[in-house]
């Protein structure tokens, strides 16, 4: 525990944990075809409550 | 006036997101005439008129709470309690909460207007009120958080869309940056004086962690939730690419908490503090222009808009300036550069880029594209939109450019040397150089006001409209039921 008390190692662990997260975020969300499909299906969400609004045209 | 439109009035709450919505406007041209007022008092100093009530120094802190808190606080609470309902398709949670949000709101707003001008600031930037004040604010914002996070459990839609993602995260770090920079040791119970509890430099990094932060998470992460909303909804057409924001929330997430320490360089903070904060404000680039490209480009393939709609224009030049100040701030962020542009008036055009630029434009087309739809009516004059636009772009053009000229003047004049080493202009030279530039500004805001009085009178007479549509409908059904 007491390694943990120090700032000069808790930095870079922090440092290392964030970008891992980041790295592993950017990943999941390109990695797959499949789930990127069903992501880009959210984008429709705002359009949902209002049937006479225009939905997908082009964009994605 | 759509059988759906008719249904969504009665399906969400609107009543607290009209509350919100006028206070904004209201706000707005209080919080713009006074940034107008001390404008005009740095390049007219008889303005002042010898009283303390009317100094720059009380002066400026209204104007800014006014605009950031009042304008942009009340259009954040309308706009979030909207989509939030809208992505979710469920009412507001505790609605008696929300509307404590509003009267608690408006109260901190006006207590510190007064306070100012009474004279009691603690003397933060963008966090002046004192301590009583600061308490309202934080039940204010505990609310607000359970409102929100509570619509978000209730909704109706699996998925949570990405602009309520942007919005929780202005709320969750709002509360944590305003607790930590506000902690403080009241003199007495019946005193509004208080200490501090960090002094020196910790003192100046905690403020400037709360000052960009309060840039980062309340001027820009809330208002591009209203982009990721009201961008693609006025234009018809989804955003360009969903990958693309939660790659930009998560960035922007990750990288702005680091970067307030470039307000400090060359000062007594650590030197690897300084270097901290501006290689992650480099950083930001990518994610902003992540952002600004993802919004621009869901007007691919319908760019006619532009010439046809004048709050799809407010909205894509307010992105277009969002690019501009978010490539600025990194340029400026960099040690060299800041030793030219910190304390001069370039900042000061730095940040009007953002606030103008990005953060009323895009205020001004949400507010336009959800006024009339709350009241169920058609918007006033488009014709007056269109006016207000090319007011407040030029108001805006004459602004920053006053302020690049002047600030970069500034910096030239304060560290020329003569032959023998001494400095070659006196600080009182400087301030007479700036003349032209202050006058300059000071009717760039005069532009931006009047354009805002325009959208003021606009968004009453839509309102007046909605009101007489709505008894009028009513008269005729009350006639076809007899």
């Amino acid at each position: 525990m007491d390694w943990f008390a120090h700032p000069e190692n808790t930095k870079p662990l922090g440092l290392l944990i964030f970008f891992v997260t980041f790295c592993a975020i950017v990943l999941w969300v390109y990695g797959s075809k499949k789930r990127s499909e069903k992501l880009e299906e959210h984008k429709n969400i705002p359009f949902l409550d209002d049937e006479d609004e225009v939905k997908d045209k082009s964009n994605g | 006036m759509s059988a759906t439109s008719v249904a969504a009035t009665e399906q969400y709450d609107y009543d607290i997101i009209k509350k919100f919505s006028v206070m904004a406007i209201v706000w707005a041209v209080v919080g713009m005439s006074a940034g107008v007022y001390i404008a005009s008092e740095l390049a007219w100093p008889f303005l002042n008129f010898d009283s303390p009530y009317l100094s720059f120094g009380r002066f400026r802190p209204v104007h800014t709470g006014a605009v950031i808190f009042g304008f942009g606080g009340s259009a954040l609470f309308a706009t979030s309690y909207y989509v939030v309902q809208r992505t979710c398709q469920t009412r507001l949670f505790a609605p008696g909460l929300a509307t404590f949000t509003f009267w608690g709101w408006q109260a901190v707003i006006v207590l510190a207007a007064l306070s100012y001008v009474s004279g009691f600031s603690q003397g933060r930037e963008y966090a002046e009120m004192e301590w009583p004040i600061d308490l309202l604010i934080l039940f204010v914002w505990v609310a607000y958080g359970a409102v929100f996070i509570g619509t978000l459990m209730q909704r109706k839609q699996p998925h949570i869309y990405v602009a309520n993602w942007f919005y929780l995260s202005f709320i969750l770090v709002t509360a944590l940056l305003h607790t930590f920079n506000n902690i403080a040791v009241p003199v007495s119970l019946f005193s509004l004086k208080s200490y501090s509890l960090f002094s020196g430099a910790q003192d100046a990094m905690t403020q400037w962690w709360y000052g960009h932060n309060a840039v980062g998470f309340f001027l820009t992460a809330a208002f591009l939730g209203m982009m990721y909303y009201f961008v693609p909804k006025h234009a018809g057409r989804p955003i360009y690419s969903y990958r693309l924001s939660i790659v930009h929330f998560w960035a922007l997430s990750f990288m702005y908490m680091w970067v307030g320490t470039h307000h400090l360089h060359w000062t007594a903070l650590p030197d690897w503090a300084s270097t901290l904060g501006a290689t992650f404000s480099i950083m930001l680039l990518l994610p902003s222009w992540g952002g600004m490209i993802n919004g621009i480009m869901t007007l691919s393939g319908a760019w006619d808009k532009l010439r046809t709609d004048p709050i799809m224009r407010f909205m894509i030049v307010a992105l277009s300036f969002y690019g501009m100040s978010t490539f600025e701030g990194p340029l400026m962020s960099l040690k060299d550069v800041n030793a030219l542009s910190h304390y001069t008036d370039w900042t000061v055009g730095h940040v009007h880029s953002g606030a103008l630029g990005w953060v009323a434009m895009i205020a001004f087309g949400s507010l336009y594209h959800m006024i009339p739809k709350l009241w169920n009516t058609q918007i006033f004059s488009v014709r007056l939109i269109n006016a207000h636009f090319w007011l407040a772009t030029i108001g805006t053009l004459l602004y920053i450019t006053a302020m690049w000229i002047s600030g970069i003047s500034q910096g030239l004049m304060w560290r020329a040397f003569d032959d023998f080493g001494n400095l070659q202009y006196s600080f009182v030279e400087s301030v007479a150089a700036m003349h032209p530039f202050y006058a300059m500004r000071a009717i760039g805001g005069m532009f931006f006001l009047t354009g805002m009085l325009l959208m003021a009178y606009n968004v009453f007479a839509t309102i007046r409209q909605g009101v007489r549509d709505a008894a009028s409908a009513q008269a005729r059904s009350a006639v076809a039921t007899a």
